[in-house]
Parts: C-alpha cells; structure tokens; sequence
C-alpha cells in the first residue's frame, strides 16, 4: 500500500494530468456525439416504423429488426461488428471514427425504444385531432406528438447517456485514446494498477454522476404539470 | 464490396461456441445470485439503518453505479495482486459483476421497499416478528411483484455484459468468437454469429423471465 | 344540390359493424342534430365523414363530387371542407390558445401568420374568449375549452362544422356558453351536422332531427316531426324515455 502511495507524486505529474484529462475530453466527445446523432435518428427509425400501408411493410420490419437486434446484443460485440463490418466497405477509416458509428448505432437503437414508447404516450385523440385537420404524419409527429412526449422520452434518455459515459470504456478496445485506453497505458508504463484505475474509476464518477443528478433533477421537474411550474410572463 | 462470406468455417465451431455461450450465462448466474443477497443487504441498510452505516453503502452504491464494469474489472485483474490478493481471471469476473450487482440490485430493491406501507411493517411487528424476519417473511413477497421485471431486466443486462471479460482473456462467449475469428481470419462472420448467440440466449432469457414471473410471481410481463 | 350526401353508408371497428347503410341529405345552411341511444352510430358517421373511421361501404357526396376514403388527395380534400369539433376538445396540450387556432392555417393552409393571427382574435372574440388568447389548454375550463375547440375550426373556415357530443363532457354550469356559442352559428347560417344529447337544444336549433338506432337511420324529420308525433316505434319508444326527465 505505501508502495502504491508513494507512487502519487509521480503519477500525478502536469503531463499525466493534461493526458488524462484530454482523454476526458475524447470520452465527453464520444459520448455527446454518439447520443446526440443517435437520438436524432433515432426519430427517423421511429417515424419508419410506424408507417402505414402495405408498400411500408419492409420498411417497417427493418425498423424494427434493427432496434430489436442492436438491442439485444452487447456493446462490445456491435464495436467488432462496426470494425470488421466498415473495413469491408471503407479501406482506411479512422478509429474514431469507427467508435462513433458503433456508438451511434447502439445508441439508435436504444433511443428508438424510448421514443417509441413516449410517442406511445400521446392520446390517441391528439393524433386524430390533428389528422381530421390535415396535418400530415410528419407535421403531426413534430407540432403533436414530440412537443408532447418530451416527460416520456427524457428520463429514460437521460439515464441512458449517463450509462452510456460508462460504456465507452469498451471503446478502449479499437484503440481509441479515451480515458480507459489512457489508463492502461499509464498501467502499462510502470503505475500501480490500483493507483491508475482508482483514478481512472474517479474521473469516470466526475463525469458521471452529475449527469445522474440533472438526470433526476429532470425528471422531478417533468412531473410536474405545466400550471404548476414558475408563470411565464404573458405576452 | 468485394467479400464473400464463409460461414461454414465458424458453423464447424459450434459446440466451442455453445460451450462459450454455456460460460457466459453461469457467470450470469454466478454473478446475480452471490450479488443479490448483498443488495438486500445494501438495500436494507439504505432504507433503515443507522446514519452513518447509510452513508458508507450509499457511497458505495452511488461510485459503483457510476463507473463502468469495465474499470472494476481492471482494478481487480490488475490491482488485486499488488495488493496480495490473487484471483483467477474467472473469479475476477465474478466479483466485478457481484459488485455491480449489489449496486444495481440495491437501487432496485429499494424501489420496492420504498413502496411498502407503513402499516404491514407495524402489523409484522405486533405479531412479534423481529426486524429481519419482517424483512424476510413480509416485506420481500409483497415488493418482489413490483420488483420482479427490473430485476429480470437487469439480468438480461448482466448477461450481455458477460461479454467484457473476454478482455481479460476468459473464454465467453465472445471470446470463443474472438479465437476462432483470430484463427480462421473469418472475423466478421464469428462476430456476426456470436451476435446471432447473444439475440437468442436474450430472447430464450427474456421468455423464461417473463414465464417465471407470471407463474412465481403473477407478473404479468411482456415477453417480446 | 344537396350539400352534403351520404348513401348507404356502412362502417365497422374490426369485427364490430356499427353502421348498416345509412342515408342522409342536407343542404347548405341547414342544422341537422343526430340524435339516438350510445352506441348507435352518430359519432361513427362523423367519424367516417371526417376520415377517422374507414367506411366499408356506400358513398359520400360533398358538393356533387364522390369523397374517395381510400385515396389520400380525396380525403385531404374533404378534410378541407369539413371541419370537427370532437366531444373532449382535443386541443393541443402543448401550444396555447392562440397556436392551437392558427396552426392549421398557417401551417397546413399556407395563410400568413399575421392574417391568421387577426382572423383568430375575431373568432375567439366571437367566441367569448378574446382574453384568453395566450393561455394554455390545462389552464382554461372545460367549457372554455371546447370554445377554443370550436374557434379552432371555425379558423378552418369550414363549409360544414361537424360537432360530436360537444358538451357531453362538460360540466352542466359550462354547457350553456357552449350552446350560446352554437346557436349564433346556426343563426349565421353555418351548415352543421350536430350529434346531441341536449334535447332541448336540439329541438331550438335543428332544421332537421336525423334519428338512429344500432346504426341504421329510423326516422328523420322536423324537430316538431320527431318531438311531437314520433312515427315509428322506437323514435316512440325513445322519444317517450327522453323527455319523461
């Protein structure tokens, strides 16, 4: 233990600091990014799913095997899947590059999952409403139903990324330099292994748990309804 | 796209594969039945114990859900023997996942205790049960129908995070994959099929859960 | 030429036939109340009318030309001429007042947002509620409600204005300012199909009382015709339950 202690120093050199907070940085991009565009399309693989009409029908299915499949499969098996999959179609992509398409697909399909059930949220009579007026899908699915599904799909969305900051860990595998991958070189380098992954564990925790709290802070202010939040000012 | 496949190479490595699949689910089980009396534990400590006991499990439960498996899995592989504690890679696994069940299962299960009214808990304890038997006998019934479907969820989920341990070099699932992808250089199609094992080890999962419950427990969850 | 006709119109919910042919006529600037027992159809033909519900038989005819269900130009059409007040008001929970009337015109008839915007402060002036015009739905009564409903489709400018048991959910203190609202349409010469339960009411304002019974058509006539000297039997049967209250 005084091994491990003694080591602190060292370890916590300017240079070691700036990397692994860079690595910080590269972990927050992958995170943000991934979710973000996984999100937005995630709305489009909605959208396909619930098209009517016979014509649709494939275009359905495949909405729907996509987010079933992705879903029940790990994180770690779609990253191989993106590596060895891309490389057949793209000769040279960058890793980074790779992480983020693994992460987006495995964020689609998650997210779908939630926004379909927050679309499911919405009064049928909305929808009719709506319909009887000649608001096509589209138009119905963005001044309707998303305005109106928001209390459904944040909190299950939120504590998905903040998984999700954790679950860029598997990164690490391709090669990527984000915080785990950061961590084993350090180890590697001669650090305690119990000096470096305490640290790296903690700067996960920094990231993460804030992330958990605006998560929760969310979801108490999306319960309440409408009346009852601070009056905004009248035009 | 100039690729053909050949999956007959990786068919001819099923058995090898089941067998991965086979040690992917016992580290499952391992994983979420050793962790699950500590999250009652956890749980219990959380919802009625003393101060300063409360604080120590939710310190513990609020940094361990909020780091990956990954890095505990690291820290025990790796900083275990500096520490003079030697476990084997499959131990290792186990623990990490224990852990993380605590954690998790300690959050589900608080839900439920959360759930329970005060007035079964006076009941129990006027007919002269002690703390933990109203625990037991009372309290566990009643909020496992509430608590049931997370926690076949979160097994679901604990399932699929077996696949981590193939870093360290155990021989789940994935890491069958990983070797007969490495030997035959036939990697896309082994990860295609090991994801193929994963969706229907998760679907076989996901109905024997939704089963159990309906039948144990008259949870009425969905199976698909 | 009949404003609006419909022919041997028939319609199911899965299974469930719910309407067995039937025929109806009104021209414009007339006030036609549906009236009848739940479960008798009115709703459904509106329903139909209005696209929400798929007719599996029999034809509609707006203005001389055939409404075409299946085909979606068609519909859009019809919708265009018709507009529906529904019986839980239906605004949109997420915009206020003011949005909620304007939204169709702007966005779904290309007018723009200043012309909409005065158009819908005179027809919410109409309707009693020129100061609530930037309040939320979840702030107003349910019969204030229903008043932006109606003012949402009277911003449509609809040749028909197809009103589905719009004060069965209101309170009986809040029914009043709705019917008030209904009457001096009806006095302005809107043509309306109007299903009811407000006898009453009905009796008032109807040029024509369409009465149905398990989805057929049983009688149609006057007001006076179906309130004073029911013929058939069960026009009898119901009129005699409903005014014994």
């Amino acid at each position: 233990m005084e091994q491990v202690l003694s080591q602190i120093p060292e370890f916590l050199s300017p240079a070691n600091i700036r990397f692994l907070v860079q690595a910080m940085g590269v972990t927050i991009a992958l995170t943000f990014f991934g979710c973000g565009l996984g999100f937005l399309l995630a709305f489009f693989v909605v959208f396909a799913r619930q098209t009517p009409g016979h014509w649709a029908l494939p275009l359905r299915a495949a909405a729907i095997l996509f987010v079933e499949t992705f879903r029940r499969i790990p994180f770690l098996v779609t990253i191989y899947l993106v590596l060895f999959g891309l490389a057949v179609i793209v000769k040279n992509a960058s890793l980074f590059a790779i992480a983020l398409i693994a992460i987006c697909i495995y964020a689609t399909a998650y997210s779908a999952d939630i926004i379909r059930g927050g679309f499911e949220s919405v009064p049928r009579q909305q929808i009719e409403a709506a319909r009887a007026m000649n608001f096509g899908r589209w138009r119905t699915m963005i001044h309707v139903i998303i305005p109106q599904s928001w209390p459904v799909i944040l909190p299950p969305a939120m504590v998905f990324m903040v998984a999700f900051v954790k679950d860029t860990a598997l990164v690490s595998q391709l090669g990527v330099f984000e915080l785990t991958f950061r961590g084993k070189e350090l180890a590697n380098q001669g650090f305690s292994a119990v000096l470096v992954y305490s640290t790296v564990a903690l700067l996960y925790f920094v990231m993460s748990y804030p992330l958990t709290r605006f998560g929760q802070w969310l979801e108490k202010r999306l319960a309440t309804p409408r009346s009852q939040r601070p009056q905004r000012k009248l035009r | 796209m100039s690729y053909t496949f050949q999956f007959n190479i990786i068919f001819a490595h099923l058995p090898e594969l089941v067998h991965g699949a086979l040690l992917s689910l016992l580290l499952a089980l391992a994983g979420f039945w050793i962790g699950a009396p500590f999250a009652l534990l956890l749980a219990a400590i959380r919802t009625s114990g003393p101060v300063w006991l409360k604080r120590i499990a939710g310190v513990y439960v609020i940094f361990v859900t909020n780091t990956p498996v990954l890095i505990h899995i690291y820290f025990l592989f790796f900083g275990l023997p500096e520490l003079g504690i030697r476990l084997d890679k499959y131990w290792t696994v186990i623990a990490a996942l224990v852990m993380a069940t605590a954690a998790y299962g300690c959050e589900i299960m608080r839900g439920g205790f959360l759930s329970v009214r005060r007035s079964e808990m006076e009941a129990a304890e006027t007919l002269g049960f002690s703390r933990f038997q109203t625990v037991l006998y009372v309290i566990v019934p009643h909020i496992m129908k509430t608590i049931y479907p997370a926690l076949a969820n979160y097994f679901i989920v604990l399932t699929l995070s077996t696949s981590m341990a193939m870093i360290i070099g155990v021989e789940e699932l994935l890491g069958t994959a990983y070797n007969i992808a490495s030997d035959n250089y036939r990697h896309l199609e082994a990860f295609i099929v090991a994801a193929g094992f994963y969706v229907v080890i998760t679907f076989v999962a996901s109905l024997s859960l939704a089963l159990i419950g309906r039948w144990a427990f008259r949870v009425r969850a969905k199976i698909f | 030429m009949p404003h609006l006709e419909v022919k041997d119109l028939s319609a199911s919910y899965g299974d469930l036939k719910v309407l067995h042919g039937v025929d109806l006529s009104f021209e414009k600037g007339e006030v036609v109340a549906l009236i009848g027992p739940s479960g008798s159809g009115k709703s459904t033909i509106l329903r139909v009318l209005v696209g929400l519900t798929p007719c599996t038989g029999g034809d509609v005819i707006l203005d001389g030309e055939p409404v075409r269900y299946g085909f979606a130009a068609s519909v859009r059409a019809a919708r265009d001429k018709m507009a529906i007040v529904f019986q839980q008001y239906n605004l949109f929970q997420n915009m206020d007042v003011m949005r909620n009337v304007t939204i169709a015109p702007v966005k779904i008839k290309g007018r723009p947002r200043a012309e909409a915007e005065a158009d819908a402060a005179r027809i919410l002036a109409r309707v009693g509620l020129a100061d609530k015009c930037h309040a939320y739905p979840d702030e107003l009564s349910g019969g204030q409600q229903q008043r932006v409903a109606i003012a949402r489709a009277l911003a449509l400018k609809p040749e028909i204005l197809l009103l589905d048991e719009v004060t069965s959910a209101l309170d009986p203190e809040l029914v009043n300012e709705v019917l008030d609202t209904i009457r001096d349409l009806a006095r302005d010469g809107m043509t309306m199909l109007i299903v009811s339960h407000e006898m009453a009411f009905v009796r008032e304002v109807a040029s024509k009382v369409v009465m149905m019974d398990k989805g057929k058509v049983v009688e149609v006539g006057t007001p006076a015709d179906i309130f004073d000297r029911p013929r058939s039997e069960r026009a009898r049967e119901f009129v005699g339950k409903i005014l014994r209250h």
